[in-house]
C-alpha cells in the first residue's frame, strides 16, 4: 500500500501543487443474514483502490481509481489536478488550511477475536438458533438476524509529509421480530434498530450482546403491541432508553455541529445548520446538566467514530460540544477550521472508502453521563420510549419527530402498561434545555450508528454515540398520528 | 455505439470464461458472473463558488456459486487472474458454509432483452471544464438576483453485465447527467433539478433562473397554522414522497406480511383516477431492461383505476406463488426479493398553471426531505417541506410560508388526489428517479411548523 500511495503522491505532486494527499484503502467485509428460518444474504466483498486529493491554485481537485497500474495512477492525478484547474472558472477566494503536524504512525484498532477467524458456518448456526426462537411465538410473523464485519486498511500519505497506516475493524449483530394482525404491522429489534449493535471490536461484540438470550422477550414485546393501548396525544414528560436517546444526539447535536453545513458547503442537499457562527459559546444548547463531547479517541470507547487520525492526517481529539449546558464547539476540517479563525482542526474528515471526497462527520458524538439513579430519571409519572423506528428533522435541524418501537407508561416510577406506536417531536434546542435527569455512567451505551448519509455523490458513515437513560419535562407526544 | 469502452462484450465474455474455468474447476454445478464498470465526475457548488470537484472510475466484479442446494455471493473490484480465481474460491468456501435450501432454483436460462439505448457520447465525454463553465453560468443567474447558490452538475457513464453458467449474457451502457441548484436570499430559499442520459436535455440556466424565482417568491415567509390543506405538490414532491411505497409492490413483501398491500391487492384503494406502471422502456426512464439474474424486465399494471393489481415477482417468488418472473429480483442471496424500479405515473390535462388557478386557498409544494416512514400498514409518512414552499389564496400565490412538518397517510392521499397535471421525468433526493406529474391533493396533513 505505501508503494501504491508513494506512487500516486510522486505523481500528483510532480504537476505542481500546492498540497495533495492521497489514500489507498484496502476494504474487506462480510454479510451474513437470516429469515424465517433460512439464510438470506450471505455475501462478502472486498475492494482497494486510492482517492488523490490535489490543491491547484487555491481549488480542490479529487480523482479515484482502482486502476493501480502505473499508467491508472498517472492519470488520475492528472484527473485530479485537471479538476483543480477548471474549479478555477468559479472561485471566490483561494481554499486555506490550519496548520497541522506531519506524523509517521502505524495504528491497528483492538480486535480481541477477528470476526474474519470465525467461520460463517459458527454465524449462521447463532443467527439460525435467534431466529427459531422468535418464530417459537406464533404471533412472529417475520424473523430477521443478520451480522457484519468490516476491515479497512488505509495508508495515508500526504505531501507536507505525514505517513498513517491505519487498521479499523467493526463488528455489528441484530435482530428484528416483526408481527402482522389485522391491520397492523408492529415489530420489535435487539439491541437496536438498524441492524443491532455497531462496535470498533471484533467477534467478541457478538459474544458480549446477549442476542439469544434476549430473543424470547423480544418476540413476546412484538406480539404484545397489538393488544397494548395506543400512545397518547399530548405534552408529558418523556423518558427515553439510551438507544433512542444516541439518535436524538446524532440528529439534532450531530449534525448541527458539522461546520460545513453552518458555513454553507451542503445547503444543496443534506442543508445547513440552526448553529450560526455567533451562537458559539453564547447559546444555551441544553440545561445545565448537558455535557456533549465529539471524542474520536479510543479512551472514549471502541465507537464506529473512534479512529487515530483522520482522513486528512489530523490525530484523533476530544471537542467540547456542549458544556454545562452551553454551546462551545463544532466539527470542523482543516479547511473550515481556518475559515473560521481556530488555530487547528479538531479530526473530523473522514471519507467513505478510496472512491470519496473526505468530509466533516460525526466521530463520536456523546452525551455525557449524568449522576442520578436510574429511579430518579423514572420518579413520578412519565413516558417511556425504547428502540427508534421512525426519524425525521428539518434541513435546518431545528424540527425533529421520531417514533419508536415501544412505550411504556409510567407512573410513580414504575411500568403501568406498554403503549404502542410511540412518537415525540420538538424543537432542538427546546428539548435539551428541558433535560431534566441524565442516569449515571453505569448505564451508559457507545451505540454505534452504521448508516449515515451526507455529501454529493452520497457517502456512508458510522457514527457513535453514548448515552444513558435520560428525561425530558414537557415534550409533544403522539404527533405522529395525531391530528 | 453498440458497448462501453469501459467494459466490453469482448471484455465482459473473457472475465466470464475465467470465472467459469474456476468454479468448474473448483466443483461449483453453476456461476453466475455480475461485472460492472463506471466514470462518474460531479461539480459541486456552494456560496457561489465552486468547492468540491470529484471523479470516480471504478469496476466491481460480483461471483455467485451454486453447490447443490447452496449458494453465496462475493465481490471484489479487482480483475486480474488471481483476483477472478481467488473471488470464485471466496463465494465457494460460503456457499459450502450455507444451509442447504430445497427451494433454491438452479440459475436462471437465457430471455430475450430488449436493447434500451441511453448513452450518449457527449455526456460519456464531459469534461471537468464543461461543468464549471455550466456551473459558473447558473451561479451568474443566482448572483444577478443577489443570491447565494449551491448545487451540484454531474455527468457519468457506467456498463454492467450478468453472465451465467446456463448461458445468459445480459448487458446495458448508459450515462447519466444531474444538475441541482439550490439558491438563497437571507430568509428563502428555492430549488431546482433535472436528470437525463442525455446531458443536452439538462438545462442548467433555465434551472437555475426557477430557482431564483422560488426564492425570491417566498421571501418574508409568513407562518402559517398547522392543519389540513388542498396542496399541490410539484413532480419532485410527488417522486420523492410516493417512491417510498413502490418496495411493498413485492410479492415477497407481500408473503413476509411487511407489504401495505398485503391482503389490499385487487381492491379499490385509491381514487378511480390513479394509474401506475413499472415500465424500462418508457422514453423518460433509466436502467438496465433486466434483473439482478438477467431476466428480462416485463411491464407491468401496478395500479388500475386505483386499483393495486400487479406486483413485482422474482423467479424464486414466482415458483412460490406458481406466476412468471417479471424481471424484477434483486441479486441473489437477499432477504428483499425484489421491487419495480421503473415507475410510470399516468398524467392528467391540469397545467401546474391551472391547478393553481383553480385553488380558493392551499399550499405549494416544491421539495420534501427527510421522509420516513411512520407507519407501515397504514403507510403513514413523515418528512417536511423545503426550498419553496407557499401559500395559494384566489387562484394564485400570495407570499411563502415556513415550512412545515406532515404526517400523510399515502393511501389517503391517493384517494384524495383532485387533479394532475402531464407527467415528466422527475428527478428528487430521497427516491430513485420516475416519471410522475403534480398532484393536486386534498385534506393533506400539516402536522407541525418549523422556524424558517
Amino acid at each position: 500500500m505505501r508503494r501504491i500511495a508513494e506512487q500516486a503522491l510522486g505523481a500528483a505532486a510532480g504537476r505542481g501543487v500546492s498540497y495533495a494527499d492521497v489514500r489507498v484503502v484496502e476494504c474487506r467485509s462480510r454479510q451474513v443474514a437470516t429469515k424465517n428460518g433460512k439464510v438470506g444474504g450471505m455475501s462478502s466483498s472486498e475492494s482497494l483502490g486510492v482517492g488523490i486529493r490535489v490543491l491547484v491554485e487555491g481549488c480542490w481537485g479529487f480523482a479515484a481509481t482502482d486502476d493501480l497500474s502505473n499508467r491508472g495512477l498517472e492519470a488520475a492525478a492528472a484527473l485530479a489536478w485537471e479538476i483543480a484547474r477548471s474549479s478555477a472558472a468559479a472561485k471566490k477566494k483561494d481554499v486555506r488550511l490550519a496548520p497541522e503536524d506531519r506524523y509517521e504512525a502505524v495504528w491497528i484498532s483492538p480486535c480481541r477475536i477477528d470476526p474474519f477467524s470465525i467461520p460463517i458456518e459458527q454465524n449462521l448456526d447463532l443467527l439460525l438458533r435467534i431466529d427459531t426462537e422468535l418464530r417459537r411465538n406464533s404471533g412472529v410473523t417475520l424473523a430477521e438476524a443478520s451480522m457484519v464485519f468490516t476491515r479497512e486498511r488505509q495508508f495515508f500519505a500526504s505531501s507536507p509529509g505525514s505517513r498513517i497506516d491505519q487498521t479499523r475493524t467493526t463488528s455489528g449483530a441484530g435482530f428484528v421480530a416483526h408481527s402482522f394482525k389485522g391491520n397492523e404491522i408492529q415489530k420489535r429489534s435487539y439491541p437496536n434498530s438498524f441492524g443491532g449493535q455497531h462496535q470498533l471490536k471484533g467477534y467478541e461484540l457478538i459474544e458480549e450482546l446477549g442476542l439469544l438470550e434476549n430473543a424470547p422477550r423480544i418476540a413476546e414485546e412484538a406480539v404484545a403491541l397489538h393488544s397494548a393501548a395506543q400512545c397518547p396525544e399530548g405534552v408529558f414528560d418523556l423518558i427515553l432508553d439510551s438507544s433512542q436517546l444516541g439518535l436524538q444526539i446524532h440528529e439534532s447535536i450531530g449534525h448541527p455541529i458539522e461546520l460545513d453545513r453552518v458555513l454553507g458547503s451542503e445547503a444543496n442537499y443534506a442543508g445547513m445548520s440552526f448553529l450560526t457562527l455567533d451562537k458559539l459559546n453564547h447559546l444555551n444548547y441544553g440545561s445545565e446538566m448537558v455535557n456533549v463531547v465529539a471524542d474520536a479517541r479510543l479512551e472514549h470507547g471502541p465507537g464506529l467514530g473512534t479512529f487515530a487520525f483522520d482522513d486528512e492526517g489530523v490525530p484523533a481529539q476530544s471537542t467540547s460540544v456542549i458544556r454545562d449546558g452551553r454551546f462551545t464547539g463544532y466539527l470542523t476540517s482543516r479547511e473550515t477550521a481556518a475559515e473560521v479563525g481556530l488555530a487547528r482542526s479538531n479530526g473530523a474528515m473522514r471519507a467513505d472508502g478510496w472512491g470519496r471526497l473526505p468530509l466533516i462527520r460525526m466521530t463520536n458524538i456523546s452525551l455525557l453521563a449524568g449522576s442520578q439513579a436510574l429511579e430518579e430519571v423514572f420518579d413520578g409519572d412519565a413516558i417511556y420510549m425504547e428502540t427508534n423506528k421512525s426519524w425525521s428533522i428539518d434541513d435546518k435541524r431545528y424540527n425533529f419527530q421520531f417514533g419508536c418501537e415501544i412505550g411504556w407508561e409510567i407512573r410513580h416510577g414504575k411500568r403501568a402498561r406498554m403503549l404502542k406506536n410511540p412518537s415525540y417531536s420538538g424543537i432542538s434546542t427546546e428539548f435539551w434545555n428541558s433535560c431534566a435527569a441524565i442516569a449515571g455512567p453505569e448505564h451508559w451505551v457507545l451505540w454505534g450508528t452504521p448508516n449515515c448519509g451526507k455529501g454529493q455523490p452520497e457517502q456512508v458513515m458510522g457514527t457513535g454515540h453514548g448515552a444513558s437513560p435520560s428525561r425530558f419535562r414537557n415534550i409533544k407526544i403522539g404527533t405522529a398520528y395525531g391530528g | 455505439m453498440a458497448e462501453s469502452e469501459l467494459l466490453t462484450r469482448t471484455d465482459c465474455q473473457a472475465i466470464f470464461a475465467r470465472a467459469l474455468r474456476a468454479a468448474r474447476a473448483l466443483g461449483a454445478d453453476d456461476v453466475e458472473v455480475t461485472l460492472g464498470a463506471s466514470d462518474s465526475a460531479l461539480t459541486r457548488f456552494a456560496n457561489n463558488a465552486i468547492h468540491q470537484n470529484v471523479s470516480e472510475h471504478r469496476r466491481f466484479l460480483s461471483v455467485r456459486t451454486v453447490v447443490g442446494h447452496r449458494t453465496a455471493r462475493a465481490s471484489t473490484n479487482r480483475l486480474d487472474d488471481d483476483a477472478v480465481r481467488s473471488v470464485v474460491e471466496e463465494s465457494l468456501a460460503i456457499a459450502r458454509s450455507a444451509e442447504s435450501d430445497p427451494e433454491l432454483l438452479p440459475m436462471a436460462e437465457p430471455g430475450e432483452v430488449r436493447d434500451a439505448n441511453r448513452f450518449f457520447l457527449s455526456t460519456a465525454r464531459s469534461t471537468p471544464r464543461d461543468r464549471a463553465e455550466m456551473v459558473a453560468a447558473a451561479i451568474g443567474v443566482a448572483q444577478g438576483a443577489s443570491q447565494n447558490a449551491a448545487g451540484i452538475c454531474s455527468a457519468g457513464e457506467s456498463a454492467m453485465a450478468i453472465l451465467n453458467s446456463r448461458g445468459v449474457f445480459a448487458y446495458y451502457f448508459d450515462t447519466l447527467a444531474q444538475f441541482s441548484i439550490t439558491t438563497m436570499t437571507d430568509d428563502s430559499s428555492g430549488w431546482a433539478k433535472a436528470s437525463a442520459p442525455d446531458s443536452s436535455e439538462v438545462d442548467a440556466l433555465a434551472l437555475a433562473r426557477r430557482a431564483v424565482e422560488k426564492a425570491a417568491l417566498s421571501r418574508g415567509p409568513r407562518e402559517l397554522a398547522p392543519g389540513r390543506y388542498t396542496v399541490i405538490l410539484e413532480p419532485s414532491a410527488v417522486q420523492d414522497l410516493l417512491g417510498q411505497m413502490f418496495f411493498d409492490f413485492s410479492a415477497t413483501a407481500i408473503h413476509d406480511q411487511r407489504s401495505f398491500l398485503t391482503g389490499r391487492l385487487g381492491q379499490p384503494l385509491f381514487g378511480a383516477g390513479i394509474h401506475i406502471d413499472d415500465d424500462v422502456y418508457h422514453t423518460l426512464q433509466s436502467g438496465p431492461p433486466f434483473d439482478g439474474e438477467g431476466v428480462p424486465r416485463r411491464p407491468l399494471a401496478l395500479v388500475e383505476g386505483g386499483v393495486p393489481r400487479e406486483v413485482a415477482c422474482s423467479r424464486q417468488a414466482a415458483r412460490r406463488e406458481g406466476r412468471a418472473p417479471t424481471g424484477h429480483g434483486f441479486p441473489l442471496p437477499n432477504e428483499s426479493g425484489e421491487a419495480p424500479l421503473n415507475i410510470v405515473m399516468r398524467g392528467g390535462d391540469q397545467s401546474l398553471d391551472r391547478m393553481i388557478a383553480g385553488t380558493p386557498r392551499g399550499i405549494l409544494v416544491t421539495r420534501l426531505w427527510y421522509i420516513r416512514e411512520v407507519d407501515p400498514y397504514e403507510k403513514i409518512m413523515t418528512g417536511m417541506t423545503r426550498d419553496g414552499t407557499f401559500l395559494i389564496e384566489d387562484g394564485g400565490l400570495v407570499c411563502g410560508v415556513r415550512n412545515f412538518r406532515f404526517n400523510q397517510n399515502l393511501i389517503a392521499l391517493l384517494r384524495n388526489v383532485e387533479a394532475l397535471s402531464p407527467a415528466e421525468r422527475a428527478a428528487g433526493e430521497e427516491s430513485f428517479d420516475m416519471v410522475a406529474p403534480a398532484l393536486k391533493v386534498g385534506d393533506f396533513h400539516f402536522s407541525e411548523v418549523t422556524k424558517f
